[in-house]
């Protein structure tokens, strides 16, 4: 069997003994407790005053729902103060730093927002005549134009619903390319073992197998090993750059060419776009598929967990095979989508002479309510301002870097600067502490920890990404919490094991969880039956 | 007699049957075992090949069939008590019986001897 | 620049602890070759709230707003009017600018509002469970079929010919990669279901047979003999449902013994948007737990014995599976489910079951109104809010020019099924609680005219 490598260990989930709230309520002043609706609402109870009108007339047949559906309701004012009472249990970039390495946290415009629920933009439908749609298909269109310019590709697929649905339709490209040259029995992608989990799992679904290309000592993909795997079997190379390590991938363009030379691809993950945007564009390193997370280098909101948006750049090679639909604005001015009809008519001039789309990813046009935000942030930022973001992304987590490596250990802090993202390692800490005290003790000093547990390629691995949206003082307040805690974490204090001990919970029994999953909730037994 | 992989499995051999598990120590590594999925009665393995899946909160491990054959029977008392594998992992928390159909094929394996010499190195 | 916080004595100073000359001496690693030498092509630079407020405007004005006429489309995204209150709280920056819960302690808000979420959705449905969302219908019946495989073992999906185009389309795009064998039609403009064919389909090789529920020209049919038909050959049956409030009115598909039922969640909170964000509901049964994808939230306890909530069965997921994940799927639509399910508790059983009656005789007075244009049709003598029109000739030009005279009509079959003549003269109308007897009147009226 295989064992997990990546440090984490089980008694690391440590079952700790701080009291519960000694309050009546279980409340602590503005920190609230707040049951479930299911305890709180009733199915009687509608908090939404509905019409006068007839409803009678009734053309269900004989499938008219008649048992109980057992949903709760709440007024108004019961549902604002259960959602918010939740709120306030989370946290947020709106609270704090949030130095998650890999997921690039930063400010959300509010001007976003806004423009994003201009009735034009958030009250349209993805089936009006296209006349109707002038202007949503003319966002679409316009993000696609910056996108391309700014990556320096060829043409782009909007419609990928998130980061990992990107990947896939990169990867989807590549296979459609290679079977329309007649070489799908190129079967391998290779994968440096640094990677995101998801450039695995992507390629595997495709069809393909995948094998992992060494690291090198100084956290960079082994560029000779990864030459001399390639070879008439080899459809593809996916690499992340800057990479999980935080670090510019140097030879990627010569990587890229011996790639090409083998009659293979490269994939990009785009991940971590926002440490190079506006300074450097993937398409002059050779990339020919790259997705980009709306999500984080042009700022779309997280949401608690998506949704995401992440379209995905292509060379010329690619371009042809781009999911449907997509749009074309033609010299009048007037902007087309092609669905599965007129790609003949669209293909010429817009896709190189050959349009072969691979079909659907999604049933409609994309994440539309991420287009209007990522073109308003572009806009915002405008070319002056992009640039700076990558700069100070960058400068940020070198000055988080070099103001930590004395008391945290920098697996790569000596082979040079860093890019937007900054690595430690959980290798001097006191016998018996780990990554996760750290990360735990974080939360008690109000902030988010940072990504633990990844890259796997270190143990323990701590990366931490600041972004650019934060000031030179709430750096230096988080260098001065992770020191603290890195420092207890060294000195063996105990109570970090148990850590966090003034968040709304403390830690929780996730094998509890796992074993007997209760994942819905059940209503009690009716008292008769219950006394049974 | 009970052999061992390198890969943490232990299989016990009775006669043409072999009954296979995880050995004490990885089950220490994994930590609490939520989840196992055993292989299907009358499923042929061939020595190598994935044949049951343990999960803990933080990894799922592939466990291999130490040996060729054709599994008899599942552990069905795995399914509500996964963490038999924790309190008794070569006992009580075995994962499949198999039929073995090529018993050369332990002349591969480590003895006991041969396996706590191996782990002793990790 | 408005969003970045750093002053250039910041800079300066940073530049100073960090050892370096330059910001350029950071991208040392970036070879000279890669770097961009100049600006952004044809970027301008930054600009102004007011200014970018300006041009997006001036393109948002570009669009006809669905609220702003007489509106009758759905196939697959519905206009529902969504309180006030479920904007407000999911613009809480603690909702909005927050990550995925992976730090339990410190997310019990969306964890506790996931649980909830997936409770509803599971009783809505008629299913043990549902996971956390997905990113749309569309992805979600894709994924269903995916599990289905993954449960029996067999290749071959039978998909009904009343399941949105769309979703077939996505269907073959994935199983062109996965070598599924999809197994397709194209409807009928009459009243009838393909259910007996499928069930005559269904044969030892069927993984699954996917149905829409009411079907994409708005037909509603008993499941229970196809579920039935699929359990007596070990298949799965699997049903999609593209207007969750239908649910409010129609007994659901898991009361009907479907196995897996997937969902668009679109028309509670989330609004139109030109087609995403969405939010994908998944449910199923009990026993398949183990091999359903996307994030799941679990119920358990913290160190001092509170109730809490955590991600869990994480290890069917991507970042720890890798390659053998049930799914690359790596994020689900938080945000969305939030309005989903603050929608759906504002509602609550009975709000929901009201709200369904509205749709429902507000399409029943439209249908009938529509029927006595002359030349119209009426394809489908029950639906709940969704129903087909034949208008005697082709559609598509009729709703271009209804479009003209400020009426959005609905969805022509030439749109969702080009080339397909047989289908050319179908309008799929749909009609919801925001539709007045005034705007069913216009159409009407605008409809004659055209016709004529």
């Amino acid at each position: 069997m295989t064992i997990n490598q990546s440090g984490w260990k089980p008694e690391m989930a440590v079952k700790g003994a701080d009291a519960a709230a000694p309050t009546f309520t279980g409340n602590k002043a503005l920190m609230l407790e707040e049951p479930l609706i299911f305890e709180i609402g009733s199915t009687e109870t509608t908090g939404v005053d509905f019409a006068e009108g007839d409803v009678k007339h009734d053309r269900l047949g004989d499938l008219t729902r008649k048992a109980p559906i057992g949903l709760p309701g709440l007024s108004e004012p019961e549902t604002v103060r259960h959602y918010t009472r939740l709120s306030r249990q989370n946290y947020a970039i709106d609270l704090g730093l949030f130095p998650l390495g890999s997921c690039t946290m930063k400010h959300n415009p509010r001007l976003n927002e806004r423009m994003a629920r201009l009735p034009g933009f958030a009250d349209v439908h993805p089936l009006q005549p296209v006349d109707t749609v002038q202007g949503a298909l003319g966002v679409i269109n316009e993000l696609a134009h910056w996108l391309i310019t700014l990556t320096g590709m060829h043409g782009v697929a909007m419609s990928p619903k998130a980061g990992a649905h990107g990947e896939l339709c990169g990867i989807l490209c590549i296979k459609a390319a290679l079977e329309a040259r007649g070489e799908g029995h190129r079967k391998v992608v290779l994968v440096p073992e640094s990677a995101h989990g998801t450039n695995p799992a992507t390629a595997a679904f495709a069809g393909f197998t995948v094998e992992d290309i060494p690291a090198t000592a100084d956290g960079r993909v082994d560029t000779a090993a990864l030459k001399a795997r390639l070879g008439p079997d080899v459809a593809a190379v996916m690499i992340t750059n800057p990479n999980t390590c935080g670090l510019f991938e140097r030879d990627l363009k010569d990587i890229s060419d011996a790639v090409h030379a083998a009659g293979a691809y490269v994939y990009c993950d785009g991940a971590n776009f926002n440490a190079i945007v506006g300074r450097v564009r993937p398409g002059d390193l050779g990339v020919d598929a790259m997705h980009i997370n709306l999500h984080k280098t042009f700022s779309t909101p997280h949401g608690g967990g998506g949704p995401g948006s992440g379209p995905v750049v292509l060379s010329e090679a690619l371009s042809p095979f781009a999911p449907l639909p997509y749009t074309a604005r033609t010299a009048d001015g007037h902007v087309h989508l092609i669905e599965e009809e007129r790609t003949e008519e669209f293909s010429n001039e817009h896709f190189g002479g050959k349009l072969d789309s691979f079909g659907r990813m999604t049933a409609f046009h994309g994440q539309m309510g991420m287009f209007t935000r990522a073109l308003t942030y572009i806009l915002s930022h405008g070319a002056d301002g992009l640039k700076q973001v990558a700069e100070d992304a960058v400068l940020n987590a070198n000055y988080v870097l070099r103001s930590l490596e004395d008391v945290l250990d920098a697996p790569f802090g000596s082979a040079g600067p860093c890019m937007h993202e900054a690595l430690f390692s959980d290798s001097n800490l006191a016998e018996g502490f780990s990554t996760l005290d750290v990360a735990k003790g974080l939360i008690d000093e109000g902030f988010h920890p940072m990504t633990v547990y990844f890259p796997l390629v270190v143990h323990g691995a701590m990366l931490v990404e600041p972004t650019e949206t934060e000031s030179k003082a709430a750096l230096d307040q988080f260098i001065g919490a992770l020191r603290s805690v890195a420092e207890r974490a060294k000195a063996g204090d105990a109570s970090l094991k148990s850590a966090p001990h003034f968040a709304p919970r403390a830690r929780l029994d996730e094998t509890r969880a796992a074993r007997k999953p209760v994942l819905v909730w059940k209503d009690a037994e009716p008292q008769a039956q219950a006394a049974e | 007699m009970r052999y061992f992989t390198e890969e943490h499995e232990w299989v016990e051999i009775d006669g043409a049957i072999g009954t296979v598990g995880i050995t004490e120590y990885a089950q220490g590594q994994l930590g609490d075992i939520v989840f196992v999925d055993v292989p299907a009665d009358g499923r042929t393995l061939a020595k190598g090949d994935e044949a049951a899946v343990v999960e803990s909160v933080k990894a799922a491990s592939d466990v291999y069939s130490p040996v060729s054959g054709t599994v008899l029977e599942g552990n069905s008392a795995l399914a509500d008590s996964p963490d038999l594998v924790n309190s008794d992992a070569e006992g009580e928390g075995w994962f499949f019986r198999i039929t073995l159909s090529d018993e050369d094929e332990l002349g591969e394996l480590m003895d006991e001897a041969g396996y706590e010499a191996f782990v002793a190195k990790l | 620049m408005r969003y970045l916080p750093l002053t250039p004595a910041d800079r300066t100073e940073m530049l100073r602890v960090i050892g370096a000359e330059s910001i350029d001496a950071l991208f040392d690693d970036v070879p000279e070759a890669a770097r961009l030498s100049g600006t952004i092509e044809g970027l301008p630079d930054h600009a102004t709230e007011l200014s970018v407020e300006r041009h997006m405007t001036a393109l948002a004005r570009q669009n006809t707003v669905a609220g702003e006429v007489p509106f009758f489309l759905g196939a697959g995204a519905y206009r529902h009017h969504v309180p006030a209150s479920v904007d407000h709280l999911i613009q809480r920056g603690e909702f909005l600018t927050a990550y995925t819960p992976y730090q339990p302690e410190i997310a019990q808000g969306t964890l506790q509002m996931l649980f909830e979420f997936q409770t509803q959705v599971a009783r809505l449905l008629g299913t043990d469970v549902a996971n956390a969302s997905m990113y749309d219908g569309s992805t979600a019946c894709w994924e269903a079929i995916g599990m289905a495989r993954r449960i029996t073992r067999r290749g071959k999906a039978i998909l009904s010919s009343g399941l949105h185009p769309h979703y077939v389309s996505v269907a073959k795009t994935m199983a062109k990669y996965t070598g599924d064998v999809l197994e397709t039609g194209t409807p009928t403009l009459s009243a009838d279901t393909d259910l007996d064919a499928l069930i005559a389909a269904i044969d030892d090789d069927t993984s699954c047979v996917v149905v829409q529920y009411p079907d994409i020209l708005g037909r509603i049919a008993d499941l229970q003999p196809l579920a039935d038909a699929c359990h007596a050959k070990k298949a799965l049956l699997i049903a999609v449902v593209t207007e969750p409030v239908a649910m409010g009115a129609l007994k659901s598909p898991g009361e009907m013994d479907a196995d897996i039922v997937v969902g668009e969640g679109q028309s509670l909170g989330v609004g139109l948007q030109f087609g995403g964000p969405y939010v994908g509901l998944f449910g199923c049964k009990d026993k398949y737990v183990r091999q359903m994808p996307g994030r799941l939230c679990g119920e358990t306890v913290d160190a001092d014995g509170r109730r809490g909530f955590v991600l869990t069965l994480s290890t069917r997921e991507q970042h720890i599976r890798r390659e053998k994940a049930t799914s690359n799927i790596c994020t689900n639509s938080g945000l969305c489910a939030l309005a989903f399910s603050i929608h759906m508790t504002l509602l609550g059983e009975a709000g929901l079951r009201r709200l369904a009656g509205l749709n429902h005789a507000g399409a029943c007075h439209a249908a009938d109104r529509l029927a006595q244009v002359p030349g119209v049709r009426l394809v489908t003598p029950r639906f709940f809010n969704e129903f087909t029109l034949d208008l005697g000739q082709e559609a598509r030009p009729v709703v271009r020019a209804l479009a003209d005279r400020g009426v959005l009509a609905g969805v022509s079959l030439g749109r969702l099924y080009p080339g397909e003549d047989s289908l050319a003269n179908g309008l799929v109308v749909a009609v919801t609680e925001t539709t007045t007897p005034e705007d069913v009147e216009a159409l009407a009226t605008a409809l004659e005219e055209v016709l004529a």
